[in-house]
């Protein structure tokens, strides 16, 4: 508020007040409620009968402090792992967006695999997609074949990611007007050098949020991979969980998927909103 | 300062995780009723009158046959049902339920008076549940495709390079660790099917698990694979009933198991659903 304070008058002062009072008091009553309604929670949880116990077993510190050092070890493959797919998902996506959306006649059985694969691989459950990947196509006994647990886990992760990505680029690319492709082609661009050069370029940027977070979704569902083998972070810490009987290690194991997740939402939220919107 | 919800709601976090502190009450693990109150067919079971006996689904042989507890056939099913006699149960008072290895041990009441689910015995373990005197003691036993490098093996060293796999919650993953060392970290599976799988398709190139899972896998599972050879777990890997901590029931179950063995019982059902376990050669 660094306006010259001369011409203010009493009014606009008396205004001020007023909008400062109204802050101040809308404060008092968010903090004296999330007051309420947390500390309510605590007291309930707290003193529930089976507390202690609940304590013991799932908010362990000794256990906590011993398991957090491997459980760490294991995130960094899950890490690794969503680098690698998100890198893949993001150019497959994009290939099968740009085949589905395509108009040539002759492309008409690549657009219809495209469909099939985007209606395939989004409709079944990610995890039994893992499973099926991981140990049917070492079953097919193939030289060549990868059979490396975490290959095979990524390929399954890759080929679920790319269908729903896909389908958000497609979006993105529906959402650019009409307008822009004809003006493109009025100024003698061909058909592909329209969208690569006037229609990708505006549909990515308007679906860096949903594009954002199904990178968030991805990044907890390299947890699937578990069940192929691969000492990742949930493993370990069930792992762990199995040798003390104390489900503790799952605690670290959550704690370091948000760890990831949070600070990633919280940069969907700043591209979605009013101020932050990428244009 | 609108961020002092979110500050409050950070702090009441911590307090859920840090009023957690370490309350480690260490006790010994004795629970001591005495004999007498072992009243024959009127202990304080679950449900009145009757014995509620859990252990997984699928559950596997040669401890359970055909995946029906109720049977009385495979090794864990004779045991749990000699020891229900031993409580003043018979079959007809004995009730099957389904109790999830990983659920067996969670918090708050459980639907079973006994659990029998080859759960090893460790003191870790011993903090969270009550066991009975164990009723077996396993070896544990590498199995690999008879035309395999592993099959080769005569020592564990020689297993050292191998690409091992096991079943998650099993001390076979411990005993890989402590005994064997591998380069490659093994493989940890979901369930005894997912390593038996990953062994056939070669995702692994041997698996450790108990002797008479072991025994059983190479004689009804995979027809190309041999046992290569057993060792034992790092202070050994005994098998007892899991009942939830300071259960009444502990004393009378463990005093069943003592009773069974005394009789010979207990080696009578060993012999005659695990019995091979010995054919297998000892790994140095």
């Amino acid at each position: 508020m660094s306006e010259s304070a001369a011409i203010l008058s009493d009014r606009r002062l008396e205004r001020e007040t007023a909008k400062r009072r109204q802050a101040r008091r809308s404060q008092a009553i968010a903090a004296a409620s999330t007051l309420v309604v947390l500390g309510g929670l605590l007291t309930w949880i707290l003193t529930s009968p089976g507390w202690p116990e609940v304590r013991e077993t799932f908010f362990n510190w000794e256990v906590f402090k011993e398991s957090f050092p491997d459980v760490l070890r294991g995130f960094w493959l899950d890490v690794k792992l969503m680098v690698i797919v998100e890198v893949a998902v993001l150019a497959i996506g994009l290939l099968i967006a740009l085949v589905r959306t395509s108009r040539a006649p002759a492309l008409f059985p690549l657009r219809m695999l495209g469909t099939v694969f985007v209606d395939v691989f989004r409709g079944i459950p990610t995890i039994l997609l893992v499973y099926l990947v991981g140990f049917g196509i070492p079953a097919l006994q193939l030289t060549g074949l990868p059979t490396d647990p975490v290959v095979l886990g990524g390929i399954a992760l890759t080929l679920s990611y790319s269908a729903y990505v896909a389908e958000v680029y497609r979006a993105g690319i529906g959402s650019v007007h009409r307008g822009q492709r004809d003006a493109a082609l009025a100024v003698g661009l061909t058909d592909s050098q329209a969208m690569r050069h006037v229609i990708l370029p505006q549909a990515v940027r308007r679906v860096a949020p949903p594009l954002l977070n199904d990178f968030v979704a991805l990044q907890k569902d390299v947890a699937l991979v578990s069940i192929l083998g691969p000492q990742e972070a949930f493993r370990i810490a069930q792992i762990i969980q199995g040798e003390n009987f104390n489900y503790t290690p799952l605690i670290a194991a959550a704690l370091l998927y948000l760890a990831i997740t949070v600070p990633l939402a919280r940069l969907v939220d700043r591209m979605g909103g009013p101020e932050g919107a990428v244009r | 300062m609108r961020k002092l919800p979110v500050i409050l709601t950070l702090v009441a976090l911590l307090a859920l995780l840090g009023g957690c502190g370490s309350s480690s009450d260490d006790d010994t693990g004795s629970t001591s009723a005495s004999a007498a109150d072992c009243e024959p067919g009127n202990l304080a079971t679950q449900s009145d009158g009757v014995l509620t006996v859990a252990t997984d689904e699928p559950a596997y042989p040669p401890y359970f046959i055909d995946n029906d507890p109720t049977n009385g056939k495979g090794f864990e099913s004779a045991v749990a049902y000699a020891i229900a006699e031993h409580l003043g149960y018979p079959k007809a008072k004995v009730r099957w339920t389904v109790e999830p290895f990983n659920s067996s041990y969670a918090p708050g009441p459980k639907d079973f008076d006994f659990d029998v689910n080859q759960i090893s015995i460790t003191p870790a373990r011993q903090k969270v549940v009550d066991f009975s005197k164990p009723y077996y003691t396993a070896n544990q036993a590498v199995v690999a495709l008879k035309d395999s490098e592993a099959a080769k093996a005569t020592s564990i060293e020689e297993l050292g390079d191998t690409k091992l796999g096991v079943q998650i919650g099993t001390t076979s993953l411990d005993a890989v660790e402590d005994v064997i060392d591998p380069s490659e970290e093994p493989q940890v599976f979901n369930n005894s099917s997912d390593t038996v799988t990953a062994l056939k398709n070669g995702q692994v190139e041997a698996i450790v698990v108990d002797v008479p899972t072991a025994l059983y896998l190479v004689a009804a599972e995979i027809e190309d694979a041999g046992v290569v050879g057993q060792f034992s777990a790092p202070g050994g890997d005994q098998w007892g009933a899991l009942l939830a901590k300071d259960s009444p029931l502990t004393a009378c179950v463990s005093k069943a198991v003592a009773e069974l063995e005394e009789s010979g019982e207990l080696e009578a059902l060993n012999e005659r659903w695990m019995s091979k376990a010995a054919g297998a050669p000892e790994l140095e």
